[in-house]
Protein backbone atom coordinates (compact mmCIF):
# COMPACT_ATOMS: atom_id res chain seq x y z
CA UNK A 1 0.00 0.00 0.00
CA UNK A 2 1.30 3.71 -0.56
CA UNK A 3 2.34 6.05 1.76
CA UNK A 4 1.18 9.25 2.31
CA UNK A 5 2.54 13.05 2.50
CA UNK A 6 -0.08 15.49 3.90
CA UNK A 7 1.25 18.70 3.48
CA UNK A 8 -1.09 21.32 5.76
CA UNK A 9 -1.10 25.04 4.27
CA UNK A 10 -1.06 25.72 0.85
CA UNK A 11 0.57 29.10 1.05
CA UNK A 12 4.31 29.97 -0.03
CA UNK A 13 6.30 27.67 1.78
CA UNK A 14 3.19 24.29 0.69
CA UNK A 15 2.82 25.11 -2.50
CA UNK A 16 6.43 24.61 -2.84
CA UNK A 17 7.04 21.56 -1.21
CA UNK A 18 3.69 20.17 -3.20
CA UNK A 19 5.80 20.94 -6.72
CA UNK A 20 9.16 19.62 -5.30
CA UNK A 21 8.24 16.73 -3.72
CA UNK A 22 6.06 15.22 -6.26
CA UNK A 23 8.58 15.39 -8.73
CA UNK A 24 11.22 13.35 -6.46
CA UNK A 25 8.53 10.99 -5.26
CA UNK A 26 7.47 8.02 -6.75
CA UNK A 27 3.91 8.19 -7.44
CA UNK A 28 3.17 4.40 -6.69
CA UNK A 29 4.98 4.63 -3.22
CA UNK A 30 3.65 8.00 -2.46
CA UNK A 31 0.12 9.69 -2.14
CA UNK A 32 0.35 13.54 -1.64
CA UNK A 33 -2.80 15.96 0.06
CA UNK A 34 -2.27 19.41 0.45
CA UNK A 35 -5.27 21.06 2.84
CA UNK A 36 -5.80 24.73 3.01
CA UNK A 37 -9.09 26.73 3.89
CA UNK A 38 -8.06 29.47 0.97
CA UNK A 39 -8.73 28.71 -2.31
CA UNK A 40 -7.01 31.80 -3.35
CA UNK A 41 -3.48 32.49 -3.37
CA UNK A 42 -2.53 35.49 -2.39
CA UNK A 43 1.39 37.02 -3.46
CA UNK A 44 1.75 38.58 0.19
CA UNK A 45 4.60 41.05 -1.03
CA UNK A 46 1.64 42.88 -3.31
CA UNK A 47 0.43 43.72 -0.40
CA UNK A 48 2.86 46.66 0.57
CA UNK A 49 2.04 47.89 -2.98
CA UNK A 50 -2.60 47.85 -2.94
CA UNK A 51 -2.47 50.33 -0.43
CA UNK A 52 -1.14 52.84 -2.68
CA UNK A 53 -2.37 51.90 -6.29
CA UNK A 54 0.16 50.55 -7.24
CA UNK A 55 -1.54 46.91 -7.96
CA UNK A 56 -4.42 46.11 -9.10
CA UNK A 57 -5.73 42.89 -7.55
CA UNK A 58 -5.83 40.59 -10.26
CA UNK A 59 -1.95 40.79 -9.84
CA UNK A 60 -1.45 39.72 -6.66
CA UNK A 61 -4.63 37.00 -6.55
CA UNK A 62 -4.52 33.50 -8.27
CA UNK A 63 -6.15 30.30 -7.56
CA UNK A 64 -4.92 27.73 -5.48
CA UNK A 65 -5.17 25.01 -7.63
CA UNK A 66 -3.38 26.22 -10.28
CA UNK A 67 -0.23 25.68 -8.47
CA UNK A 68 -0.72 22.36 -6.90
CA UNK A 69 0.71 19.87 -9.35
CA UNK A 70 -0.98 16.71 -10.93
CA UNK A 71 -0.84 13.99 -8.52
CA UNK A 72 -1.46 15.74 -5.67
CA UNK A 73 -4.82 15.79 -4.01
CA UNK A 74 -5.98 19.46 -2.87
CA UNK A 75 -8.90 19.95 -0.28
CA UNK A 76 -10.17 23.35 0.53
CA UNK A 77 -10.93 22.84 3.99
CA UNK A 78 -10.16 24.28 7.71
CA UNK A 79 -7.96 22.00 9.30
CA UNK A 80 -9.23 21.17 13.28
CA UNK A 81 -6.41 19.39 14.94
CA UNK A 82 -2.62 17.54 14.30
CA UNK A 83 -2.85 14.92 16.18
CA UNK A 84 1.28 13.42 16.24
CA UNK A 85 0.35 10.66 18.65
CA UNK A 86 -2.24 8.94 16.15
CA UNK A 87 0.02 10.05 13.22
CA UNK A 88 -3.29 11.96 12.04
CA UNK A 89 -5.22 15.53 11.59
CA UNK A 90 -8.79 16.03 11.49
CA UNK A 91 -10.36 18.44 9.51
CA UNK A 92 -13.59 20.16 10.23
CA UNK A 93 -16.08 18.45 7.88
CA UNK A 94 -15.43 15.65 9.95
CA UNK A 95 -12.66 13.74 7.91
CA UNK A 96 -10.09 12.27 9.54
CA UNK A 97 -6.18 12.38 7.20
CA UNK A 98 -3.36 9.98 7.98
CA UNK A 99 0.12 10.64 7.18
CA UNK A 100 3.08 8.57 6.97
CA UNK A 101 4.82 12.22 6.88
CA UNK A 102 3.26 15.86 7.92
CA UNK A 103 4.50 19.09 6.37
CA UNK A 104 3.12 21.90 8.32
CA UNK A 105 3.21 25.08 6.55
CA UNK A 106 0.40 26.90 8.02
CA UNK A 107 2.28 30.19 8.11
CA UNK A 108 1.36 33.32 10.59
CA UNK A 109 -1.27 35.48 11.16
CA UNK A 110 -2.25 38.80 11.98
CA UNK A 111 -3.97 39.18 16.00
CA UNK A 112 -4.81 42.54 16.28
CA UNK A 113 -6.79 40.78 19.21
CA UNK A 114 -3.84 41.09 21.20
CA UNK A 115 -4.00 44.51 21.83
CA UNK A 116 -6.34 46.29 24.05
CA UNK A 117 -8.34 48.82 21.99
CA UNK A 118 -7.27 48.14 18.75
CA UNK A 119 -10.51 46.26 17.31
CA UNK A 120 -12.63 49.15 18.29
CA UNK A 121 -14.99 51.33 16.29
CA UNK A 122 -12.75 53.00 14.27
CA UNK A 123 -10.78 49.72 13.36
CA UNK A 124 -10.33 49.82 9.09
CA UNK A 125 -11.40 53.51 9.81
CA UNK A 126 -8.24 55.30 10.98
CA UNK A 127 -6.51 52.20 12.41
CA UNK A 128 -5.41 50.18 9.88
CA UNK A 129 -3.40 47.11 8.90
CA UNK A 130 -2.15 46.25 5.60
CA UNK A 131 -0.98 42.41 6.12
CA UNK A 132 -3.94 41.09 5.00
CA UNK A 133 -6.34 41.60 2.17
CA UNK A 134 -9.30 42.85 3.46
CA UNK A 135 -6.82 45.46 5.75
CA UNK A 136 -4.68 46.41 2.63
CA UNK A 137 -8.01 47.14 0.39
CA UNK A 138 -9.06 49.32 3.14
CA UNK A 139 -6.49 51.33 3.73
CA UNK A 140 -6.11 52.01 0.07
CA UNK A 141 -9.19 53.56 0.16
CA UNK A 142 -8.73 55.50 2.89
CA UNK A 143 -5.87 56.65 1.28
CA UNK A 144 -7.57 58.33 -1.61
CA UNK A 145 -9.39 60.71 0.37
CA UNK A 146 -6.43 61.39 2.95
CA UNK A 147 -5.70 65.01 2.69
CA UNK A 148 -3.10 65.64 5.86
CA UNK A 149 -2.48 64.69 9.46
CA UNK A 150 -0.18 62.43 11.27
CA UNK A 151 0.55 59.15 10.02
CA UNK A 152 1.95 56.60 12.55
CA UNK A 153 3.23 53.47 11.35
CA UNK A 154 3.68 51.37 14.11
CA UNK A 155 4.97 47.53 15.07
CA UNK A 156 3.15 46.17 17.82
CA UNK A 157 5.61 43.13 18.92
CA UNK A 158 8.70 40.98 17.24
CA UNK A 159 8.42 38.92 15.56
CA UNK A 160 6.51 39.58 11.77
CA UNK A 161 6.69 38.61 8.73
CA UNK A 162 8.93 40.19 6.65
CA UNK A 163 10.07 42.47 8.91
CA UNK A 164 10.85 45.15 6.82
CA UNK A 165 7.53 46.00 5.59
CA UNK A 166 6.46 48.37 7.79
CA UNK A 167 9.92 50.33 7.18
CA UNK A 168 9.25 50.35 3.28
CA UNK A 169 5.47 50.85 4.02
CA UNK A 170 6.83 54.26 5.31
CA UNK A 171 9.16 54.95 2.64
CA UNK A 172 6.67 54.35 0.37
CA UNK A 173 3.83 56.46 2.23
CA UNK A 174 6.47 59.24 2.32
CA UNK A 175 6.51 59.20 -1.91
CA UNK A 176 3.02 58.67 -2.16
CA UNK A 177 2.23 61.85 0.05
CA UNK A 178 4.82 63.64 -2.40
CA UNK A 179 3.07 62.84 -5.60
CA UNK A 180 -0.15 63.93 -4.01
CA UNK A 181 1.53 67.19 -3.38
CA UNK A 182 0.71 67.10 0.31
CA UNK A 183 3.30 65.64 2.08
CA UNK A 184 3.98 69.36 3.89
CA UNK A 185 0.71 68.66 5.27
CA UNK A 186 1.55 65.25 6.76
CA UNK A 187 3.89 64.58 9.59
CA UNK A 188 5.31 60.41 9.75
CA UNK A 189 6.24 58.64 12.65
CA UNK A 190 7.84 55.62 12.27
CA UNK A 191 7.07 53.40 16.05
CA UNK A 192 8.95 50.41 16.66
CA UNK A 193 9.70 48.37 20.35
CA UNK A 194 13.17 47.46 19.12
CA UNK A 195 16.09 50.02 19.98
CA UNK A 196 15.68 51.78 16.57
CA UNK A 197 14.53 51.55 12.80
CA UNK A 198 17.80 49.79 11.95
CA UNK A 199 19.20 47.69 15.01
CA UNK A 200 22.40 45.92 13.05
CA UNK A 201 25.48 47.61 12.82
CA UNK A 202 26.08 47.58 9.48
CA UNK A 203 22.65 48.61 8.48
CA UNK A 204 22.45 51.24 10.70
CA UNK A 205 25.54 52.71 9.70
CA UNK A 206 24.95 52.92 5.89
CA UNK A 207 20.82 53.15 6.25
CA UNK A 208 20.58 55.27 8.98
CA UNK A 209 20.46 58.63 7.08
CA UNK A 210 17.55 57.44 5.32
CA UNK A 211 14.87 58.25 8.31
CA UNK A 212 15.99 61.77 8.51
CA UNK A 213 16.47 62.51 4.69
CA UNK A 214 12.71 62.09 4.71
CA UNK A 215 11.31 63.59 7.36
CA UNK A 216 10.23 60.82 9.41
CA UNK A 217 10.40 60.84 12.78
CA UNK A 218 11.29 57.97 15.28
CA UNK A 219 10.48 56.57 18.24
CA UNK A 220 12.21 53.65 20.10
CA UNK A 221 11.33 50.56 22.30
CA UNK A 222 7.61 51.12 22.68
CA UNK A 223 5.75 48.85 23.10
CA UNK A 224 1.57 49.86 23.34
CA UNK A 225 -0.79 48.98 25.84
CA UNK A 226 -3.52 50.11 24.27
CA UNK A 227 -4.72 51.93 21.57
CA UNK A 228 -7.13 55.11 22.45
CA UNK A 229 -9.52 55.01 19.75
CA UNK A 230 -11.81 57.66 21.46
CA UNK A 231 -8.61 60.11 21.52
CA UNK A 232 -6.94 58.65 18.69
CA UNK A 233 -3.56 57.55 20.30
CA UNK A 234 -1.10 54.86 21.07
CA UNK A 235 -0.19 54.85 24.79
CA UNK A 236 2.91 52.99 26.23
CA UNK A 237 3.17 50.77 28.91
CA UNK A 238 5.75 53.70 30.26
CA UNK A 239 3.14 56.31 29.97
CA UNK A 240 4.61 57.64 26.70
CA UNK A 241 1.76 58.85 23.84
CA UNK A 242 1.96 59.14 20.18
CA UNK A 243 -0.90 61.26 18.92
CA UNK A 244 -2.32 60.05 15.48
CA UNK A 245 -4.96 60.68 12.69
CA UNK A 246 -4.06 58.08 10.94
CA UNK A 247 -2.53 54.92 11.91
CA UNK A 248 -1.28 52.07 10.28
CA UNK A 249 -0.31 48.95 12.34
CA UNK A 250 1.38 45.90 12.13
CA UNK A 251 -0.57 43.56 14.36
CA UNK A 252 1.06 40.88 16.81
CA UNK A 253 1.80 38.12 14.26
CA UNK A 254 0.94 34.92 15.72
CA UNK A 255 1.06 30.94 14.24
CA UNK A 256 -2.19 29.71 12.99
CA UNK A 257 -4.94 28.76 15.20
CA UNK A 258 -4.59 24.88 13.98
CA UNK A 259 -1.04 24.90 16.35
CA UNK A 260 -3.35 27.04 18.94
CA UNK A 261 -6.11 24.06 18.69
CA UNK A 262 -3.35 21.14 18.58
CA UNK A 263 -1.60 22.67 21.22
CA UNK A 264 2.00 22.54 19.29
CA UNK A 265 3.57 25.50 19.43
CA UNK A 266 4.96 28.38 21.87
CA UNK A 267 3.14 31.41 23.26
CA UNK A 268 2.81 33.05 19.85
CA UNK A 269 1.69 29.85 18.16
CA UNK A 270 5.06 29.38 16.87
CA UNK A 271 6.43 25.52 16.52
CA UNK A 272 9.55 24.48 17.68
CA UNK A 273 11.42 23.27 14.90
CA UNK A 274 15.40 21.74 14.48
CA UNK A 275 16.89 25.17 12.73
CA UNK A 276 19.48 23.25 10.65
CA UNK A 277 17.00 20.64 9.85
CA UNK A 278 13.35 21.70 9.93
CA UNK A 279 12.18 18.41 11.55
CA UNK A 280 9.99 19.07 14.49
CA UNK A 281 11.89 18.69 17.65
CA UNK A 282 9.03 16.82 19.13
CA UNK A 283 8.28 14.22 16.39
CA UNK A 284 9.86 12.92 14.05
CA UNK A 285 7.66 12.06 11.21
CA UNK A 286 6.56 15.87 11.37
CA UNK A 287 8.54 18.63 9.67
CA UNK A 288 7.91 22.44 9.80
CA UNK A 289 8.46 25.59 7.21
CA UNK A 290 8.03 29.24 6.59
CA UNK A 291 6.68 31.04 9.07
CA UNK A 292 5.29 28.81 11.07
CA UNK A 293 8.40 27.58 12.62
CA UNK A 294 9.80 29.33 15.87
CA UNK A 295 13.41 29.69 13.93
CA UNK A 296 15.13 32.75 14.35
CA UNK A 297 15.01 33.11 10.73
CA UNK A 298 12.63 36.05 9.02
CA UNK A 299 9.09 35.35 8.49
CA UNK A 300 9.61 35.42 4.22
CA UNK A 301 8.67 34.22 1.23
CA UNK A 302 12.65 33.91 0.45
CA UNK A 303 13.10 31.85 3.59
CA UNK A 304 10.47 29.59 2.69
CA UNK A 305 12.46 29.23 -0.78
CA UNK A 306 15.58 28.54 0.73
CA UNK A 307 14.21 26.21 3.60
CA UNK A 308 12.19 23.76 0.47
CA UNK A 309 15.37 23.23 -0.86
CA UNK A 310 16.77 21.44 2.20
CA UNK A 311 13.59 20.09 3.57
CA UNK A 312 12.90 18.41 0.22
CA UNK A 313 16.46 16.23 0.82
CA UNK A 314 15.89 15.47 4.25
CA UNK A 315 12.52 14.47 3.88
CA UNK A 316 14.05 11.75 0.96
CA UNK A 317 16.86 11.09 3.38
CA UNK A 318 13.91 10.30 6.49
CA UNK A 319 12.26 8.43 3.86
CA UNK A 320 15.80 6.32 3.04
CA UNK A 321 16.43 6.24 6.32
CA UNK A 322 19.62 8.22 6.28
CA UNK A 323 20.86 11.05 8.81
CA UNK A 324 19.35 14.18 8.05
CA UNK A 325 20.99 17.15 6.34
CA UNK A 326 22.08 20.04 9.57
CA UNK A 327 21.99 22.65 6.29
CA UNK A 328 19.61 25.64 6.36
CA UNK A 329 21.53 28.23 7.71
CA UNK A 330 18.62 31.04 8.03
CA UNK A 331 19.55 32.55 4.61
CA UNK A 332 17.02 35.51 3.51
CA UNK A 333 17.19 37.52 0.74
CA UNK A 334 14.67 40.60 0.30
CA UNK A 335 14.16 43.68 -1.60
CA UNK A 336 13.51 46.74 0.53
CA UNK A 337 11.33 49.64 -1.22
CA UNK A 338 12.58 52.63 -0.03
CA UNK A 339 10.51 55.24 -2.07
CA UNK A 340 10.98 57.42 -5.41
CA UNK A 341 11.44 54.27 -7.69
CA UNK A 342 14.75 52.58 -5.72
CA UNK A 343 15.20 49.55 -3.35
CA UNK A 344 17.66 48.23 -1.34
CA UNK A 345 18.57 44.59 -1.62
CA UNK A 346 19.78 42.68 1.53
CA UNK A 347 21.21 38.78 2.01
CA UNK A 348 21.81 37.29 5.22
CA UNK A 349 21.58 34.25 7.51
CA UNK A 350 21.58 33.40 10.89
CA UNK A 351 25.51 33.97 11.31
CA UNK A 352 26.10 37.24 9.17
CA UNK A 353 24.24 40.43 9.03
CA UNK A 354 22.77 42.13 6.04
CA UNK A 355 26.67 43.33 4.37
CA UNK A 356 27.18 45.32 0.77
CA UNK A 357 28.49 43.87 -2.33
CA UNK A 358 27.10 42.57 -5.68
CA UNK A 359 24.64 40.51 -6.05
CA UNK A 360 24.11 37.54 -7.12
CA UNK A 361 27.10 37.14 -9.17
CA UNK A 362 30.47 38.29 -8.65
CA UNK A 363 29.50 41.01 -11.27
CA UNK A 364 26.35 41.94 -10.00
CA UNK A 365 23.97 43.38 -11.70
CA UNK A 366 22.50 44.24 -8.21
CA UNK A 367 24.45 45.71 -5.16
CA UNK A 368 23.78 44.79 -2.02
CA UNK A 369 22.69 47.52 0.98
CA UNK A 370 22.55 50.35 -1.72
CA UNK A 371 19.36 52.39 -2.86
CA UNK A 372 19.43 51.98 -6.38
CA UNK A 373 16.71 51.94 -9.14
CA UNK A 374 17.83 48.05 -11.16
CA UNK A 375 16.91 47.10 -7.33
CA UNK A 376 13.64 48.27 -7.53
CA UNK A 377 12.92 46.95 -10.71
CA UNK A 378 14.04 43.47 -9.40
CA UNK A 379 11.25 44.03 -6.80
CA UNK A 380 8.61 44.17 -9.56
CA UNK A 381 10.08 41.94 -11.39
CA UNK A 382 9.95 39.01 -8.61
CA UNK A 383 5.65 38.92 -8.70
CA UNK A 384 6.76 37.15 -12.51
CA UNK A 385 9.29 34.88 -10.87
CA UNK A 386 7.10 34.33 -7.70
CA UNK A 387 4.32 32.46 -9.84
CA UNK A 388 6.21 31.36 -12.46
CA UNK A 389 9.66 29.90 -10.84
CA UNK A 390 9.11 30.60 -7.19
CA UNK A 391 6.16 28.27 -6.25
CA UNK A 392 7.01 25.49 -8.61
CA UNK A 393 9.95 24.89 -6.62
CA UNK A 394 12.10 25.56 -9.46
CA UNK A 395 15.83 26.63 -8.07
CA UNK A 396 16.59 30.65 -8.49
CA UNK A 397 20.05 31.38 -11.13
CA UNK A 398 22.75 32.29 -8.92
CA UNK A 399 20.79 32.24 -5.57
CA UNK A 400 21.55 29.05 -3.63
CA UNK A 401 20.20 28.15 -0.36
CA UNK A 402 23.07 28.48 1.46
CA UNK A 403 24.07 32.33 1.55
CA UNK A 404 27.55 32.83 0.01
CA UNK A 405 30.35 33.81 2.89
CA UNK A 406 30.33 37.80 2.23
CA UNK A 407 33.78 38.70 0.62
CA UNK A 408 35.27 40.40 3.63
CA UNK A 409 34.38 37.55 6.24
CA UNK B 1 36.75 44.02 21.31
CA UNK B 2 37.93 43.77 24.78
CA UNK B 3 36.41 46.12 27.69
CA UNK B 4 37.12 45.87 31.47
CA UNK B 5 34.44 46.00 33.38
CA UNK B 6 34.54 45.45 36.90
CA UNK B 7 38.18 44.98 37.16
CA UNK B 8 37.57 42.04 34.64
CA UNK B 9 38.67 42.07 30.95
CA UNK B 10 35.41 40.76 28.86
CA UNK B 11 34.58 40.90 24.98
CA UNK B 12 32.00 43.57 24.02
CA UNK B 13 30.43 44.57 20.54
CA UNK B 14 30.32 48.10 19.40
CA UNK B 15 27.48 48.97 21.71
CA UNK B 16 29.11 47.57 24.43
CA UNK B 17 27.33 43.79 24.84
CA UNK B 18 29.50 41.18 25.96
CA UNK B 19 29.54 38.41 23.38
CA UNK B 20 30.28 35.37 25.36
CA UNK B 21 27.60 35.35 28.47
CA UNK B 22 29.51 32.61 30.17
CA UNK B 23 32.13 36.09 31.09
CA UNK B 24 29.24 37.69 32.98
CA UNK B 25 29.44 38.46 36.24
CA UNK B 26 27.11 40.09 38.81
CA UNK B 27 29.58 43.16 39.83
CA UNK B 28 29.93 43.12 35.67
CA UNK B 29 26.02 43.55 35.84
CA UNK B 30 25.92 46.24 38.78
CA UNK B 31 29.29 48.29 36.43
CA UNK B 32 26.70 48.13 33.29
CA UNK B 33 23.97 48.89 35.39
CA UNK B 34 25.15 52.19 36.88
CA UNK B 35 27.13 52.91 33.20
CA UNK B 36 23.17 52.76 31.79
CA UNK B 37 21.87 54.80 34.92
CA UNK B 38 19.53 52.39 36.15
CA UNK B 39 21.58 52.64 39.52
CA UNK B 40 21.93 50.15 42.19
CA UNK B 41 20.41 46.78 41.22
CA UNK B 42 17.74 45.34 43.49
CA UNK B 43 15.80 42.26 43.48
CA UNK B 44 13.36 42.88 41.15
CA UNK B 45 16.12 43.45 39.14
CA UNK B 46 18.50 40.72 39.63
CA UNK B 47 15.15 38.40 39.25
CA UNK B 48 14.80 39.81 35.71
CA UNK B 49 18.64 39.65 35.07
CA UNK B 50 18.80 35.40 35.79
CA UNK B 51 15.62 34.96 33.73
CA UNK B 52 17.26 36.88 30.71
CA UNK B 53 20.28 34.40 31.25
CA UNK B 54 17.96 31.25 31.79
CA UNK B 55 16.33 31.92 28.51
CA UNK B 56 19.19 32.95 26.96
CA UNK B 57 21.26 29.80 27.59
CA UNK B 58 17.86 27.78 26.83
CA UNK B 59 18.30 29.49 23.26
CA UNK B 60 14.39 30.96 23.74
CA UNK B 61 13.77 34.29 22.00
CA UNK B 62 13.56 37.21 24.65
CA UNK B 63 10.44 39.51 23.30
CA UNK B 64 8.57 41.84 25.74
CA UNK B 65 5.41 39.61 25.29
CA UNK B 66 7.69 36.48 26.97
CA UNK B 67 9.32 38.32 29.47
CA UNK B 68 5.59 39.69 30.40
CA UNK B 69 3.96 35.96 30.63
CA UNK B 70 6.75 34.67 32.88
CA UNK B 71 5.53 35.54 35.71
CA UNK B 72 8.84 37.31 36.82
CA UNK B 73 7.51 40.56 35.80
CA UNK B 74 5.00 42.44 34.04
CA UNK B 75 5.39 44.76 31.27
CA UNK B 76 5.10 47.71 33.26
CA UNK B 77 7.54 46.74 35.66
CA UNK B 78 9.70 45.66 33.44
CA UNK B 79 9.43 49.73 32.36
CA UNK B 80 9.59 50.76 35.80
CA UNK B 81 12.92 49.02 35.95
CA UNK B 82 14.54 49.63 33.26
CA UNK B 83 13.61 52.82 32.21
CA UNK B 84 13.69 54.14 28.53
CA UNK B 85 14.86 50.46 27.08
CA UNK B 86 13.25 47.82 29.39
CA UNK B 87 14.88 44.97 26.83
CA UNK B 88 17.61 46.77 25.75
CA UNK B 89 19.37 47.45 28.58
CA UNK B 90 18.21 44.81 30.37
CA UNK B 91 19.62 42.65 28.40
CA UNK B 92 23.26 44.37 28.11
CA UNK B 93 23.10 44.26 31.81
CA UNK B 94 22.24 40.38 32.06
CA UNK B 95 25.32 40.32 29.36
CA UNK B 96 23.58 39.11 26.52
CA UNK B 97 22.82 40.08 23.03
CA UNK B 98 20.43 42.43 22.69
CA UNK B 99 17.12 41.51 20.70
CA UNK B 100 17.37 42.61 17.06
CA UNK B 101 15.56 42.59 13.80
CA UNK B 102 16.54 41.94 10.33
CA UNK B 103 18.38 44.80 9.79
Amino acid sequence: MSKHLLILGGGTAGTIMANNLRRRLPASEWSMTVVDRSEKHLYQPGLLFLPFGKYEESEIIRQTRDFIPGGVEFIQAEVDQIIPEDHAVTIKDGRTLKYDLLIVATGCRTAPEETAGMLGPKWRVNVHDFYTLDGARALRETLKTFSGGRVVVHINEMPIKCPVAPLEFTFLADSFFREQGIRDKVTLTYVTPLSGAFTKPKSSKKLGHLLGDKGIELVTEFVAEKVDQENNKLVCFDGREVPYDLLVTIPTNMGDTTVRRSALGDDLDFIATQKHTLQSVEYKDVFVIGDATNLPASKAGSVAHFESETLADNILRYIAGQPLKEEFDGHSNCFIESGNGKALLIDFNYEYEPHEGPFPFAFGPMRLLEESRVNHWGKLAFRHIYWNVLLRGLPLPGISRQKKKPAEA
Amino acid sequence: MKKTIAGTEVDVNEEGYLTDASQWNEAIAAAIATEEGIGALTDAHMKVVRYLREQQAKGAALTIRSMGKSGVVTTKELYDLFPGGPLKKSSKIAGIPKPVGCI
